[in-house]
């Protein structure tokens, strides 16, 4: 090896070395422990229990009462119930009730556990060129459809994207898949209710995720979008905790997962949702039986 | 527009209070792009070496792949890495899925053709008299291949700093493969999704701002070693 000689060119390139190994050690000697001595439970839930702070701010609680640690992903109810039937998590927390007792017949789910909710609205910019304000949900769409108003869809398989498609379906009219006033974003409901506000249009959203937006905004008077149609039955959408059949998913942590469901419906927990507000409005109702 | 100079002063900010969120994104996307670089460029150097210095038959269609591997998009590779590391795949006994592991391995996926294509040129691109010379000289093989690496350092430097860059500045794997967790698998690119799928613009360049100037910090050490 003569002809290289230790230079600068060379002293660098061991720096980098020992600087690469010296950050990767905390990685490993991190992640082998978690799994050895710490119990740790992987959790699939919704753009909106996560983009509204709750999970944030209710999961602390949740590892300091019962010595868990929670992680979660989240993504729209399509893609959680699909971690779920994987095994790639180990308990769901989402909301289209229909789907998930489905899911529980055909084996992927075992206990399902009502623990809150609020209710959907359509919200649209405040001049309502549709006509739309304090109109039934059936009224509502069908004046958007005959007005060609622009509607932004979640359009990905989420709960709030079974409701909606439910919704138009109850209209009696084909859903507006390819119509050019109908548009899906494909993203969370954020992102969609921003959309929305893009193009001036209507949406569906749960009222939970639309007082986080107003918040964002600065309070309700200086939010574009407003609250035109709420309060039909049909609307409640209601949040639930599901845990994985072992059957299915013999690796998936059930008894930590059931004690997640118990925390979840129980005294404490139930207050601190009922506690959580944004501009003095709860964002969730518990319901827990 | 007026997020950008929001986003300027936020990044200042986040930058000097040592926010917790913010730093450990950061740490994140150091830590898995260090790693996947290195990762890339022991597995994609000597194969780039190979494939630049010696003359075969299935040359050129190698290298025709090779190229097509460049074009991969990230979030396919995350999707392809899910597969494989998901607990249904065949490697989920390894329990990558959701960790940073796992994106280091798939980011090294995506960053070994960068490195294998850009040593390969740069080892074609050697004086073609330097093998030659060094045989007549008497170099033994271990000789020849130290010293033609030595002789196209600046180009694998290049390989290296656009790997690095390649890794850091992804989103699709990161996010596929990671499920951006707070505080475990949160890089700033997923971060900056989010906040931004949020619509809070102003922290998405923020986050953005800080992001640069980590690859700034980067490039700027790197650039002592280039030619003057």
């Amino acid at each position: 090896m003569k002809l290289i000689r230790l230079s600068k060119f060379s002293a660098t390139i061991m720096a980098a070395l020992v600087m690469a190994i010296v950050t990767m050690i905390p990685l490993s000697s991190a992640t082998a422990q978690e799994k050895d001595l710490e119990k740790k439970l992987m959790m699939a839930t919704t753009t909106s229990t996560d983009n509204t702070g709750l999970l944030d701010y209710l999961m602390p609680q949740f590892e300091k009462d019962t010595n868990i640690k929670i992680e979660w992903t989240s993504t729209g109810t399509g893609k959680a119930l699909e971690l779920g039937k994987r095994c790639d998590v180990d308990v769901l927390l989402v909301h289209a009730p229909d789907a998930e007792k489905l899911y529980i017949n055909e084996g992927y789910g075992k206990d399902r556990r009502e623990v809150m909710y609020n209710d959907f609205v359509i919200i649209g910019p405040a001049a309502d060129p549709a006509g739309t304000k304090g109109k039934s949900v059936k009224q509502a769409l069908e004046l958007i459809r005959e007005a060609k108003s622009f509607f932004v869809s979640r359009g990905d398989d989420s709960g709030t994207d079974k409701m909606e498609k439910a919704l138009w379906n109850e209209t009696g009219k084909p859903l507006p898949e390819k119509e050019s006033w109908y548009l899906q974003a494909g993203q969370g409901m954020l992102a969609t209710i921003n959309a929305t506000e893009e193009r001036m249009g209507y949406t569906m959203t749960d009222r939970g995720t639309f007082i986080k937006y107003m918040a964002q905004k600065g309070g309700a008077d200086q939010a574009p979008l407003k609250v035109l149609v709420e309060g039909d039955n049909i609307l409640l959408n209601q949040y639930s905790v599901l845990t994985l059949d072992p059957k299915n998913c013999p690796n998936a942590k059930y008894d930590l997962a059931l004690t997640f469901s118990d925390w979840m419906a129980g005294e404490k927990a139930q207050t601190l949702i009922r506690d959580f507000r944004l501009l003095g409005e709860p964002l969730f109702t518990p319901n827990a039986k | 527009m007026d997020f950008i100079l929001a986003g300027l002063i936020q990044a200042m900010e986040l930058l000097v209070t040592g926010d917790d969120a913010t730093w450990s994104a950061v740490m994140a996307t150091i830590k898995v792009s260090t790693c996947s670089m290195l990762m890339s460029m022991a597995a994609g150097l000597p194969l780039g070496f190979l494939l630049g210095y010696f003359d075969f038959p299935g040359k050129r269609p190698l290298r025709t792949v090779l190229d097509t591997l460049l074009a991969l998009p990230t979030v396919f590779i995350g999707l392809l890495v899910y597969a494989f590391i998901s607990s249904r795949g065949p490697l989920g006994d390894f329990n990558l899925l959701f960790t940073l592991g796992g994106i280091a391995a798939g980011q090294t996926i995506l960053a070994f053709p960068v490195v294998t294509a850009l040593t390969a040129a740069a080892v074609e691109g050697m004086d073609s008299q330097l093998k030659l010379t060094l045989i007549s000289l008497g170099a033994n093989r271990r000789n020849i291949i130290t010293t033609c690496l030595w002789e196209v350092r600046y180009g694998i430097l290049a390989a290296a700093v656009a790997a690095y860059g390649r890794v850091m500045t992804e989103v699709g794997i990161s996010m596929m493969v990671g499920g951006n967790i707070k505080w475990h698998t949160r890089t700033i690119t997923t971060a900056i999704a989010l906040e931004t799928g949020k619509g809070m613009f102003a922290n998405g360049i923020a986050l953005g701002l800080v992001l640069i100037a980590i690859a700034f910090a980067v490039n700027i050490s790197l650039s002592f070693l280039r030619k003057q």
